[in-house]
């Protein structure tokens, strides 16, 4: 069944007959991003106005693929187990070479987590779930059909020009968040260099709707015979959709290309019958750019109007809901003086790592699927000959390496005895909690974790003791006896210690808020 | 571990002679294969990040 496009409505906003307050947060775009940044600053009370210059959600599904980190924010969003349920939950990978396995992956072999590895889930219905999430709440002005024309900065906010369909208007800010996609008009009314790479290929991405007992994996192919030389993607969506990725070469003709004529032959060589619907069409040619510096002091790139990846892999918008939780807690801060300005170059920071790993991952896989001729694609071919061989040569096999949170740059207390995979700057890893979550009982506010110790208050934090479970002792104490971890608001690891010393839980967490 | 720089393999001039051979009968794309098969095996073999680095830029100076 095709997605039912429902426009939401425009309502003529004050602004347009009488000069509005200063609002605390403008945000622009109502894409996923910008969506979920306004429920994120909602969350620490934090109230919006969010401006988008169209009424409906995404057009063609576009991401799909949900990566554990973005189900966990999500979650804290309230849409999670939204997401959850109508996706299509999946963690294993296979990739082929002509007609043979060569690699397969498990993102998730262990037990012990609320969300899974990856959900697929078409990106309106994303959307659709955050939009009624923002409409229920009071904090967040979601205005339709309103259409930002111009940004400049003063000294202490950011001023917006905006047309509407009955006229324009302007709008003061403390602080105006970006969201604004791929081709972000407020970076180029801010004259703002987008740098990076673009990739000498064009891919055929198609959604079509066909009844299929087909499971839910993801599946890649190098070169198989039913499209030669190319590579091909093959992923399941809810409602009986499938989206397929066909490389299609440079010289191919885009507009051609589209052509349900064309289309057609293409995808029943795929599926191998004509039983199917054409449900979305498009041919893309990838980059990878990214702006050097998301603050530019009023004025906050959240997104992919902050950075772009080519999607084998997942990253972007993955990446983009790791910038709104990196975010809002630090913009809150700010917002309430609870926090120096500063805090938001933490921001910038992480996030720029964030998006340079994400970069450099997809810009490999890119560059793996799209060798240049030569040297390139030998090395290429040879491993791809290889793998159907020799075990290791399947872990150089890169059909896109998917989306992980970063660890972000950490000079937080740490202590090599406990577990590598909850170090500082790390995601805090899930555990069972009785009938719950140890990841619900984080995030929202600064959080010590004591375990297998005591401690009674901290200020600024709340203490909370989980029991020591198996998996408890697998993700934080390893073969130590306690362990006090400082979490931060968005659940990442921000310094911790085998034991209690109250002066240096303290002094963490004031690092933590830049104070 | 540094990458080795001294001679290291017993029986130069019988692997001189080895590598020459496995080329026989092959054309100049399928030799380029195999070099290329050959490098994936010995670094995978060799295991070590830091001496792979250090063999790539000692190749890459003979060629500067
Ligand atoms: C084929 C494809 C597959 C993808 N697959 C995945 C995937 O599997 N997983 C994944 O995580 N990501 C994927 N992505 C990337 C993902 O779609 C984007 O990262 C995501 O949409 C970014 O969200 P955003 O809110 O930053 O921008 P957008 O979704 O582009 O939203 C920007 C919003 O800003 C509005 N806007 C623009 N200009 C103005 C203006 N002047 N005034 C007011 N509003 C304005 C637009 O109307 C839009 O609503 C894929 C992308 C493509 C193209």
């Amino acid at each position: 069944m095709p997605y039912d496009y429902r426009p939401y409505p425009y309502i003529a906003p004050p602004g347009l007959t009488a000069p509005e307050p200063r609002h605390r947060v403008v945000i622009v775009g109502a894409g996923p991003i910008g969506l979920a940044m306004a429920l994120d600053l909602a969350n620490y009370d934090v109230p919006s106005v969010i401006l988008d210059d169209n009424d409906v959600v995404s057009v063609g599904s576009r991401a799909i693929c949900w990566s554990k980190r973005s189900l966990e924010i999500l979650d804290r969003l309230g849409v999670g187990a939204k997401v959850v349920e109508k996706g299509v939950t999946w963690k294993v990978g296979r990739t082929f070479h002509r007609e043979a396995e060569v690699f397969n992956f498990d993102l998730l072999p262990e037990e012990g987590h609320k969300m899974p590895a990856f959900v697929n889930l078409q990106q309106y219905y994303v959307e659709e779930y955050l939009i009624e999430a923002v409409q229920a709440n009071d904090l967040i002005d979601v205005r339709f059909k309103n259409t930002v024309t111009n940004v400049v900065q003063s000294a202490d906010c950011a001023v917006v020009e905006i047309e509407t369909p009955d006229g324009s208007y302007t709008l003061e800010a403390d602080y105006l968040i970006a969201c604004d996609g791929a081709k972000s008009p407020i970076r180029g009314m801010m004259g703002l260099d987008f740098k990076g790479e673009l990739f000498e290929e064009r891919f055929l991405i198609a959604d079509i709707e066909m009844q299929a007992d087909f499971p839910s994996e993801r599946r890649f192919w190098f070169e198989p015979t039913f499209h030669p030389g190319q590579s091909a993607l093959l992923h399941k969506q809810p409602d009986d959709i499938y989206r397929i990725d066909l490389q299609l070469g440079w010289d191919a003709d885009p507009e051609e290309e589209r052509k349900p004529e064309n289309v057609i032959p293409r995808i029943e060589k795929v599926v191998g019958h004509r039983d199917f619907k054409l449900d979305w069409v498009s041919v893309y040619t990838f980059q990878c750019r990214r702006l050097e510096r998301f603050v530019h002091d009023r004025v906050i790139f959240v997104g992919d109007s902050a950075h772009i990846v080519s999607p084998f892999g997942a990253r972007g918008g993955n990446g983009g809901l790791q910038d709104v939780d990196a975010l809002g807690w630090r913009l809150a801060a700010v917002l309430e003086q609870r926090a120096p300005p500063a805090i938001l170059g933490d921001y910038d920071t992480e996030r720029v790592h964030g998006a340079e790993e994400n970069i450099m991952n997809s810009s490999r896989a890119t560059k793996f699927m799209t060798p240049a001729d030569g040297v390139e694609h030998l090395l290429r071919d040879q491993v791809l000959a290889l793998a159907g061989k020799a075990p290791f040569a399947r872990a150089w096999v890169n059909s896109g390496r998917l989306s992980v949170p970063c660890v972000y740059p950490s000079d937080g207390a740490d202590d090599p005895a406990l577990p590598r995979a909850a170090r500082p700057g790390a995601v805090a890893p899930d555990a069972p909690w009785d009938n719950g979550w140890l990841l619900d009982a984080l995030g929202g506010r600064a959080v010590v974790l004591a375990i297998g110790c005591e401690i009674s208050e901290v200020s600024g934090a709340q203490v909370v003791s989980p029991p020591i479970s198996q998996f408890v002792r697998e993700r934080y104490l390893g073969d130590a006896r306690s362990a006090v971890y400082l979490i931060r608001p968005d659940q990442v690891v921000a310094a911790r210690w085998p034991y209690v010393d109250p002066a240096s839980i303290d002094r963490a967490v004031a690092a933590m808020w830049r104070q | 571990m540094a990458l080795i720089e001294t001679p290291n393999l017993d029986d130069h001039d019988g692997f001189y002679a080895e590598l020459l051979a496995a080329h026989q009968g092959l054309s100049e794309d399928q030799s380029q294969a195999l070099h290329a098969q050959l490098i994936l095996i010995l670094a995978n073999h060799v295991g070590n990040r830091q001496v792979l680095s250090e063999a790539l830029a000692l190749a890459r100076t003979c060629l500067d």
